[in-house]
């Protein structure tokens, strides 16, 4: 088996032809899927683990502490052990709750982020779904986790519940256009929906330094719609700890709050991917027109680690945010969106559509 | 036109807003120096507290196990709380003459809310504050002590 | 088309109780909050989870005794609550207390005054969601509690001013940790505005939100920071020195806009005038005793005396009726908090439950203060 670790189409193919060569199609294809769900499984698991480590030890340094130390060296086992309490912990469904939904909502909730991630693209040839619409397959699949949060408000039969899911619809059904805007921004610029696509054109530059200021523009409102997207602080109403205590998972316990708890981290992920594909040229590394010395150091770094690194750098941001910015209020939210956001993401399509229309760009 | 350049004004600022909160909390991430906390068990060595912080009142006892304490109840008196308790006994001097002396001086922590009363009123300094703060048990009862260790006696040179 | 709707939905207001476990109401008080959908209708705060019966409590105790229990109404200002009941009785005794003791309580008083509002600041914070204050506020507040608890012994139940004097007298340290403090806090303070004060989301969730005006400020019997911000000039520091204030330069903090974002300001500007007079004293401590001489069982005579100081939440006044017995009659603590509680409703009606959040931190509230 060929392993190329700038090239995994080779690593792929190699898998695919010696499944082929002893069995019948249908079969190649099901272990096919099989082993990229497993994959994926073992991905979100490790990956939101250490995502909440991180963010632990993120947060604690920016407000002076240590953050988790006593589990492991570093606390590094500290998720682990948090998972296995999870784990262990007594599913209480509240009284005269709505069993059904209550019990749906935290599986609509993962699923919608499996199905999210799978669209991508961790490195050359590493990518699950490569659709010729895949960033709008991703727009439209991100946004369905909110029916489970919802159904969660929902059925809880909780007042705390209820309102932190009705300002979690509200604020993700209009940060929705935000971001389905900056998206077509983008979209306009590289010409084309397909993920795969729009990372190989960026191999001679990233799209926000060659789309310079309507890119600029499009990054910034990308990654404050992203972070409303995730539900996370500053616009962390839905679950606004200090008014409605927990929000929309406030009645969950065990392994279910740990399936919302997980999904906010790989959500994270998600949008901190996208804003990587759309600007930060996915997995390509950072190159410079004419430096070809600069160019092939870079180009010796694989390509999987230009990847998570872009993407860890933009999750720093976001929980640089979370952890500096006060809350805004449900209406801010909103006005944030539509007086600011919305206008200035319209003008900043019209701009693009110039620049791209002119050529004004590298 | 008016409007619209203050429209850009306002995003403009605000975000101006935002970012030098970032650098706040920006400038203590990369210095990791400055973190504050202490890890408390794994620092006991050299944890020191204060000289006046106030843990638990404690009778000290020289080398011969000797106290200051007369036994006159002072303290007890003046402890808003009722956690000390006094009970003296009659005994008999060498020369004869029968004297009144601590037999316990009872104290109880659990109820003490440390309000140095007790230490400051008592006339003969027989009382002071420990500086010991880890006060859990598994039982309430032993937070009940008696002060003044078996066999004690009281110092010679106390005046009464 | 919309009207029509409206007619045909049926809808009702809830009723949601916040507290009296609720990570905003900082203790346990119970805020049954009529909601119609965000918009908060009434508020009725039931108070009483935390009663302690402090006020009976004095009853049966002697004199000097009764001070450490105050130190558990208002914790966050229990030296000004000690110090209030301590000047109460030496007025009624007429017992002067020397230079040095009149000082010491100042400073102690507004390096309570100091804690007190980091504390709130760091809480206010938190409550509005940027949890990072949260941590910086209790940084530096912890360099004060170093030095009460070098003084005094203790972080929070001081338990320090004695009738005609105080506990011990300053550590020999307490000098330079104090310095220490002002001149790094001074430092620090500006990081306070630029990481809160000035941020565009807090702005914009204060300003304007929650207006008290002076007549209602009065009507209410709002007092303290909270009070001062709507222009109830009603710092008793100025307007009625005790212990050292009048020795010493500062401004009473009046604003005139009242909303929150002006209850946020006062308070922050107390915090630069406290500086002002902790710089002001600290370099001339009187010599003299720290506890001037009393009767070994105090026995205050027949009347009533009355007492008010400012503590870091307001006005709190100390009633005392003596019967000549070492124990008081009937004692009764007017509390700041109690009465900035009620405005609460005033201020909150038709705004949201976001907002109620703020506006509760504004007003300071203690909840041992309120059920003493
Ligand atoms: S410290 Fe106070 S409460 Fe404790 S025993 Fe002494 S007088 Fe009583
Ligand atoms: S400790 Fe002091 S006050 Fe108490 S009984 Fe002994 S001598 Fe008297």
């Amino acid at each position: 088996m060929a392993f190329d670790i700038y090239d995994f189409t080779t690593l792929t193919s190699s898998i695919h032809q010696s499944l082929s060569e002893s069995l019948p199609p249908l079969a190649v294809e099901m272990i096919e899927w099989t082993l990229v769900g497993l994959s994926m499984l073992i991905f979100v698991a490790l990956f939101g683990l250490i995502l909440v480590y991180l963010e632990r030890k993120v947060c604690a340094l920016f407000q002076q502490r240590l953050g988790p130390m006593r589990v492991g060296k570093w606390g590094l086992l500290q998720t682990i052990a948090d998972f296995v309490k999870l784990l262990m912990k007594e599913l209480i469904t509240p009284n005269r709750a709505d069993k059904f939904l209550y019990n749906l909502a935290p599986f609509i909730v993962i699923i919608v982020t499996f199905m999210a991630i799978a669209a991508i693209p961790f490195a050359k040839g590493l990518q699950a779904l490569d659709f010729d619409i895949g960033v709008f397959y991703v727009s439209a699949i991100s946004s369905l986790g909110v029916i489970g949060i919802l159904l969660a408000g929902w059925a809880s039969n909780n007042k705390y519940s209820l309102i932190g899911a009705m300002r979690s619809g509200a604020q993700i059904i209009s940060y929705e256009l935000s971001v389905g805007l900056t998206l077509i921004t983008m979209i306009i610029f590289a010409g084309t929906m397909q993920i795969s696509g729009i990372v190989d054109a960026q191999a001679s530059g990233w799209f926000i330094f060659r789309g310079h200021i309507p890119a600029i523009i499009a990054f910034i409102i990308f990654l404050i719609a992203g972070t409303a997207e995730t539900n996370r602080g500053p616009f962390d109403l839905a679950e606004a700890e200090s008014e409605l205590t927990a929000g929309f998972h406030t009645e969950y316990s065990g392994i279910k709050f740990a399936f919302f708890f997980l999904a906010e981290y790989v959500n994270l992920f998600i949008v901190s991917a996208m804003a990587t594909v759309l600007f930060l040229g996915g997995w390509q590394p950072l190159h410079f027109g004419s430096f070809e010395g600069f160019n092939q150091v870079m180009d010796f770094i694989p390509p999987i680690f230009w990847f998570f690194g872009k993407v860890m750098f933009i999750i720093y941001m976001i929980m640089w945010f979370k952890w500096t910015f006060p809350r805004l209020r449900v209406d801010q939210i909103l006005t944030l969106e539509w007086k600011y956001l919305l206008p200035v993401n319209l003008f900043n399509i019209l701009l693009m559509t110039l620049i791209v229309l002119m050529g004004w760009h590298f | 036109m008016k409007a619209l350049i203050q429209y850009i004004s306002t995003i403009l600022q605000g975000l101006l807003t935002l970012v030098k909160g970032m650098a706040v909390t920006g400038h203590y991430f990369f210095r990791p120096k400055l973190i504050t906390t202490q890890q408390y068990p794994e620092n006991r060595q050299t944890l020191k507290m204060f000289d006046r912080f106030r843990g638990e009142v404690i009778m000290p006892h020289d080398e011969n196990n000797h106290h200051k304490c007369t036994g006159c109840g002072i303290c007890e008196m003046n402890c808003p709380n009722g956690s000390i308790e006094i009970i003296t006994k009659m005994i008999e001097t060498p020369e004869g003459k029968k004297k009144k002396v601590i037999d316990k001086h009872i104290y109880h922590l659990g109820m003490c809310t440390l309000c140095n009363l007790c230490v400051k009123a008592c006339p003969t300094g027989a009382i002071v504050m420990g500086q010991k703060f880890e006060h859990a048990v598994w039982d309430r009862t032993q937070l009940t002590k008696v002060l003044n260790q078996p066999g004690s006696e009281l110092m010679k040179d106390v005046k009464e | 088309m919309s009207n029509n709707l409206q007619d045909k939905i049926e809808t009702q207001e809830y009723i949601v109780n916040m507290g009296p476990q609720h990570p905003s109401t900082h203790g346990v008080l119970r805020l049954m909050v009529n909601l119609e959908g965000e918009i908060v209708k009434n508020v009725d705060p039931v108070v009483g989870y935390i009663h302690s019966g402090i006020e009976k409590m004095t009853e049966s105790l002697a004199y000097p005794q009764i001070i450490h229990l105050t130190d558990r109404m208002d914790y966050l200002s229990a030296h000004m609550n000690n110090e209030a009941v301590a000047l109460c009785i030496e007025n009624a005794l007429q017992v002067e207390v020397s230079d040095r003791v009149k000082v010491i309580r100042t400073l102690m008083a507004e390096l309570q005054r100091l804690a007190s509002h980091q504390l709130w600041w760091c809480v206010m914070g938190m409550d509005m969601g940027a949890l990072t204050t949260f941590f910086y506020g209790l940084r530096d507040r912890e360099m004060i509690l170093d030095i009460f608890e070098e003084t005094c012994g203790a972080r929070l139940t001081l338990n320090y001013s004695t009738p005609g004097g105080v506990m011990f007298d300053l550590h020999p340290n307490f000098q330079k940790r104090v310095k220490e403090f002002t001149k790094y806090f001074r430092k620090v303070l500006p990081e306070y505005n630029q990481l809160l004060t000035g941020n565009v989301i807090f702005k914009e969730r204060t300003v304007g939100l929650g207006p008290l005006s002076k007549e209602d400020a009065i009507a209410y019997g709002v007092t303290g920071p909270t009070g001062r911000a709507s222009g109830f000039a009603c710092d008793v520091r100025k307007h009625n020195p005790y212990s050292a204030y009048d020795r010493v330069q500062f401004n009473e903090i009046l604003r005139t806009d009242g909303d929150t974002f002006g209850r946020y300001q006062a308070r922050i500007d107390e915090m630069y005038e406290s500086l002002n007079i902790i710089d002001q004293l600290i370099d001339n401590i009187p010599e003299g005793d720290y506890q001037a001489k009393m009767k070994g069982v105090i026995k205050l005579p027949e009347g009533e005396f009355y007492q008010r100081v400012e503590t870091a939440r307001g006005e709190l006044g100390v009633y005392i009726l003596s019967d000549g017995k070492k124990n008081p009659y009937r004692v009764k603590f007017r509390s700041p908090v109690f009465s900035n509680l009620w405005v609460l409703n005033h201020l909150i009606k038709g705004q949201k439950i976001a907002d109620l959040v703020a506006v509760m931190s504004t007003l300071d509230l203690v909840i041992p203060d309120i059920d003493r």
